[in-house]
């Protein structure tokens, strides 16, 4: 499932103008106007230090970006193992491909390919007119294959690339009689490539540390443009990097800067949120039909939109504080939510924003019903579950595992007649010592959003009883939903969370040898008033993010300012 | 035999203009391959014989599901009585043991993964190391058109115990269509056509995999010894999917039981019982198909996931949460609605050994000509128990093992169930197993 807006409205064919809104949409630069020769990239190409998998969603952004939002993309990916208590993005720095997903990222690359070159797109990416319709034209395949060739591995291709694809391309005119089935051979081919399903991390010497290696500048441009807008570079960012412009720490950091402030950094936060907050746990989010008959198809493709467009507001569009997205009261709704809600929701189509009541108990992230229903079981509610995901996704607090030899049977029985509500039952359960430890620090805060059931609507009873939402958090007491978002909102430890999240989004890299770095940057954070497209950029322009760093990180304190803080790489 | 290797190379070029026969060149090179048989797929070749995993989440209820009695003849309890009809051709296996090392038992990953890499694992998310059915589809599936097939009943791709290690998995096909499409859509060749054309434009696409297998050495020069092996993987894949476009090139050996199925019906993909029974049917029937056409020799069927998500209509929480959460009934001395969904799984396992035994080839069936090993990740699930975790074998390797045997293991490590399958299916090794999981004790009491 993927969880963006449709980016119709980004794929603008202009091939000049300033870098922030910049497409590099090759339907435009190509037929507009021939670019100037792209120099081929000099052989050989420098020492691997990191292979990122593209994710499904990278892959669809790339594909829309460089051939136009009508190719379409049929088929199904192969899904990244997320390694415990990481980020997607770090399992899909040791993502491998297997057989199966192999010969499917084949057949979604030859459906590509055959629509790129079908006679309805082939003026927009064909450049030339073959010599013959039957017979290979290196030439023009060369110009064709070139330009698209950038864009795919996000480099120039080398002179021995040219020419092996040239010749995939010609052999298979060759064979097959058809100038056209020899380009889409040959782009079905670039498709599998290595080059373009890694986003591959290459290495140079560091002038500025004499002996030590940096990240080369495509590989820069590729961490700003999947970091900060999910997709492919585009021409601009192409041209920075052949210019010389990455390499420079303040050239880059205004590239960086323009990029932040470009509508595509949506894509990037939107992105980022769905990783961070697990979101293929939608995928298989099912709810009983007979406990919840509320629930539904539409209901379930709507919760992980809606909270997006929440984090988008709150955080880009308004450009607000973070710890403000746990207690601002604005969402957006759409038909398929209001019966959830419980409120009127007028657009027949579409999203409307709608604001909740300063009296309504609804404030903040985690009372969307998104939130509550993935953190539920299928016909009930669970303090438990939420309280963990609140630690574990939200905090950075990793929560062990309940023993083996649990008697739950004092949970389970929502009939109980002594035992009425979930916070009864749990602290009847709690009170053996080998579980109080772990939910103690989960229940205190999943228990104030307990009025809102397993699909996240509103209940002021459970079984006839009142439900208490009093809660807990460090060492704070509060009530209810909005009690507990001003208690998150409170918390240091919500704003280290995300800037540790997005440090190891951004890298790709869990961050536990990073402390000194990850105060900096939260030091930063708050100077920026919470706002995370300045954090992003921080991020985005830390010199030490390009550097190479072979050793582990040394057993003294890392020698690095926390200003340049470099980015070890254990495993290297 | 008495056909010389050479004559037979020269008998498959005469009989295929295109390119060698693979398939067959395979027979020949295989030391172990003894499965003649008199009604074979071409006269006189043996037929070939397939290895895979049926896998099932959250255990049984020990006393009602083991036998009691050691060896041949081994007595059904209630739980295990669907297979009544095929108790000799199951192996029951019990008190294999999973030492830990000191590494945590992590719930509903420790023990699945631990006998499929022969490791316990340190943390969750993907495998250790590479499981022992890959290892096994390296000796055997590497020639076939899918190496091998990864299905998963209960809708998420993610629910695979194989893969290469490193933290991967091979992704689970999860939609009856899905699996149709790519079983008997565009690539499939029907064995028994009479007429056979290379198609052209899977030459010319064979042609460009090269070019793209050529790239390998200039990659391997840039990188280190991490990315290498990753790079290596991906290779692996590219050569699996030129095989493949070789078996679509070559003529294939004309299978008696390969009976082209019908496309089945869209259908809802989710973990309610009644819809995986129904999935798990459909993906059986078209898998079992798929290894009497010889498309794969390996496959891996996880009829739920560790942590079942398994629901029923009306329950307010998984099975997974049943097991867990369901006091055990005083009466019954079980917990009755977990045991509901044990019954569900174990009668599919019987469907799944059924389907197998439903194909006729040679003098019996595809079940003889298979091994198929059956194992949960867990003893009990109520208390995460991992030793004495129930498995099973179905079919004879083409008589290469015993069956109808129950098997004790006395406290020994579960690698060895591990170790011997490989053995069995022609892999050349001797130990296997990681720390107090290593191991070079076969299971001899099934081997033939």
């Amino acid at each position: 499932m993927l969880h963006r807006t449709a980016r119709t409205a980004l794929v603008i064919a202009l091939p000049l103008v300033a870098l922030g809104c910049m497409t590099g949409h090759l339907a435009g630069s190509v037929s507009a106007e021939m670019p100037a020769p792209i120099a081929a990239s000099p052989e050989p190409l420098g020492q691997i230090v990191g292979m990122r998998r593209l994710t499904e969603a990278q892959y669809r952004n790339a594909i829309a970006d460089i051939f136009g939002p009508d190719i379409i993309v049929a088929g199904r990916f192969e899904p990244i193992v997320r390694p415990a208590h990481q980020l997607i993005a770090t399992g899909a720095a040791a993502a491998s491909i297997s057989p199966a997903g192999l010969e499917q990222f084949d057949a979604i690359g030859r459906g590509i390919a055959a629509q790129v070159f079908d006679p309805a797109h082939r003026a927009t990416f064909v450049p030339c007119t073959s010599k013959s319709a039957a017979q290979p034209d290196d030439d023009c395949v060369r110009a064709t294959l070139l330009p698209i060739g950038r864009y795919l591995f996000r480099r120039p291709l080398t002179n021995g690339e040219q020419a092996a694809y040239v010749r995939m391309a010609s052999e298979a005119t060759t064979r097959s009689g058809d100038f056209y089935a020899g380009l889409q051979l040959a782009l079905g081919a670039m498709l599998v490539s290595p080059d373009f399903l890694y986003v591959i991390e290459s290495a140079e010497p560091d002038p500025a540390r004499p002996g030590e290696m940096r990240l080369d500048a495509y590989s820069r441009a590729a961490r700003l443009s999947f970091f900060l807008w999910n997709t492919t570079p585009n021409d601009a960012l192409l041209r920075a990097a052949a210019e010389g412009r990455l390499a420079d720490p303040a050239q880059l950091a205004a590239v960086a800067q323009h990029m932040v402030k470009s509508p595509r950094l949506e894509a990037g936060v939107r992105a980022f949120f769905a990783d961070m907050l697990m979101f293929e746990k939608f995928d298989d989010l099912a709810k009983d039909p007979i406990v919840y008959p509320r629930f539904n198809q539409d209901v379930a493709k709507a919760l992980p939109e809606q909270l997006l467009r929440m984090i988008v507001d709150q955080l880009v569009t308004r450009d607000g504080d973070y710890r403000d997205l746990f207690t601002t009261r604005r969402t957006f709704m759409t038909r398929a939510l209001g019966p959830i809600y419980n409120v009127p929701v007028v657009s027949r189509t579409g999203w409307e924003p709608h604001d909740f009541a300063a009296t309504d108990d609804r404030a903040g992230l985690l009372s969307q019903a998104g939130f509550l229903s993935l953190y539920a079981h299928s016909g009930r509610s669970s303090p438990t579950l939420r309280g963990r995901a609140i630690r574990e996704r939200l905090l950075c607090e990793p929560v062990p595992d309940p023993p083996g030899n649990v008697n739950f049977a004092v949970v389970q029985d929502t009939t109980n007649a002594v035992l009425r509500t979930a916070r009864a039952r749990l602290s009847a359960h709690a009170s053996d010592p080998t579980c109080a430890a772990c939910h103690r620090i989960t229940d205190p805060i999943g228990l104030p959003l307990e009025r809102f059931d397993g699909i996240g609507a509103f209940r002021a009873k459970e079984n006839g009883v009142d439900i208490d939402v009093a809660g807990k958090l460090e060492d704070a007491n509060f009530t209810g939903a909005d009690g507990l978002g001003k208690a998150l909102a409170g918390n240091p430890a919500t704003t280290e969370c995300v800037a540790n999240r997005a440090l190891e989004y951004a890298t790709g890299k869990a961050t536990d040898d990073q402390a000194d770095l990850l105060a900096a940057l939260d030091k930063g954070f708050a100077a920026d008033r919470y706002r995370l497209p300045a954090l992003m950029l921080r991020i985005a322009s830390l010199p030490g993010l390009y550097e190479i760093h072979r050793a582990p990180a040394p057993a003294s304190p890392v020698a690095s300012s926390p200003a340049t803080g470099a980015i070890t790489g254990a495993n290297r | 035999m008495t056909i010389s290797r050479r004559t037979a190379l020269r008998g498959v070029m005469n009989g295929a203009a295109i390119a060698v026969g693979l398939p067959l060149l395979d027979i020949f090179l295989d030391v172990n391959g003894e499965a003649m048989a008199a009604t074979g797929p071409a006269k006189g070749a043996p037929l070939p014989i397939r290895f895979g995993t049926w896998f099932w989440g959250l255990g049984v209820n020990p006393p009602r599901w083991f036998p009691d009695k050691i060896g041949a003849d081994y007595d059904l309890k209630v739980e295990l009585a669907p297979i009544k009809a095929f108790q000799h051709r199951i192996n029951v296996f019990s008190d294999f043991s999973i030492p830990l090392d000191g590494k945590p038992n992590l719930p509903h990953t420790s023990g699945g993964v631990g006998i499929r890499t022969g490791m316990a694992p340190a943390a969750d998310g993907g495998l250790p190391a590479p499981s022992f059915d890959v290892l096994i589809g390296d000796q055997i599936g590497t020639r076939s058109r899918f190496r091998s097939l990864e299905i998963s009943s209960t809708g998420d791709p993610r629910n695979s115990l194989s893969g290469r290690g490193n933290g991967n998995l091979n992704p689970s096909e999860v939609s009856p269509t899905a699996l149709y499409t790519r079983l008997f859509g565009p690539g499939f060749i029907d064995p028994n056509s009479a007429n056979f054309t290379p198609d052209a434009r899977v030459m010319a696409r064979r042609s460009v995999l090269s070019g793209v297998t050529d790239q390998r050495k200039a990659f391997e020069a840039r990188l280190g010894a991490s990315d290498k092996q990753r790079l290596d993987q991906y290779f692996t894949s590219v050569r699996q999917l030129e095989n493949q476009l070789d078996v679509e090139l070559t003529k294939p050996q004309p299978m008696v039981g390969c009976v082209v199925p019908r496309r089945p019906p869209e259908r809802d993909i989710n973990a309610e019982i009644e819809n995986v029974m129904t999935n798990h049917q459909i993906m059986s029937d078209l898998l079992v198909m798929a290894l009497a056409c010889d498309n794969t020799r390996v496959f891996n069927m996880n009829f739920n996931n560790g942590a079942s998500s398994l629901t029923r209509i009306g329950s307010t929480i998984t099975h997974h949460q049943l097991t867990h959460e369901e006091p055990l009934d005083n009466h019954l001395g079980y917990q009755p609605q977990v045991t509901f969904f044990v019954d569900k799984i174990m009668e599919a396992w019987a469907y799944f050994v059924g389907a197998l035994d439903g194909v006729k080839e040679g003098n019996g069936t595809l079940l003889d000509n298979c091994l198929v090993f059956a194992h949960s990740e867990t003893e009990f699930a109520k208390f995460h128990t991992i030793d004495n975790i129930p498995m099973m074998t179905a079919g004879s390797a083409s008589g290469r093992i015993k069956t109808g045997i129950h098997v004790a293991g006395e406290s020994t490590p579960v690698s060895r169930v591990g170790l011997t399958l490989q053995q069995v299916m022609g892999v050349p090794v001797d130990k296997w197993g990681s720390g107090s999981l290593e191991t070079n004790k076969s299971i001899s009491e099934i081997l033939a």
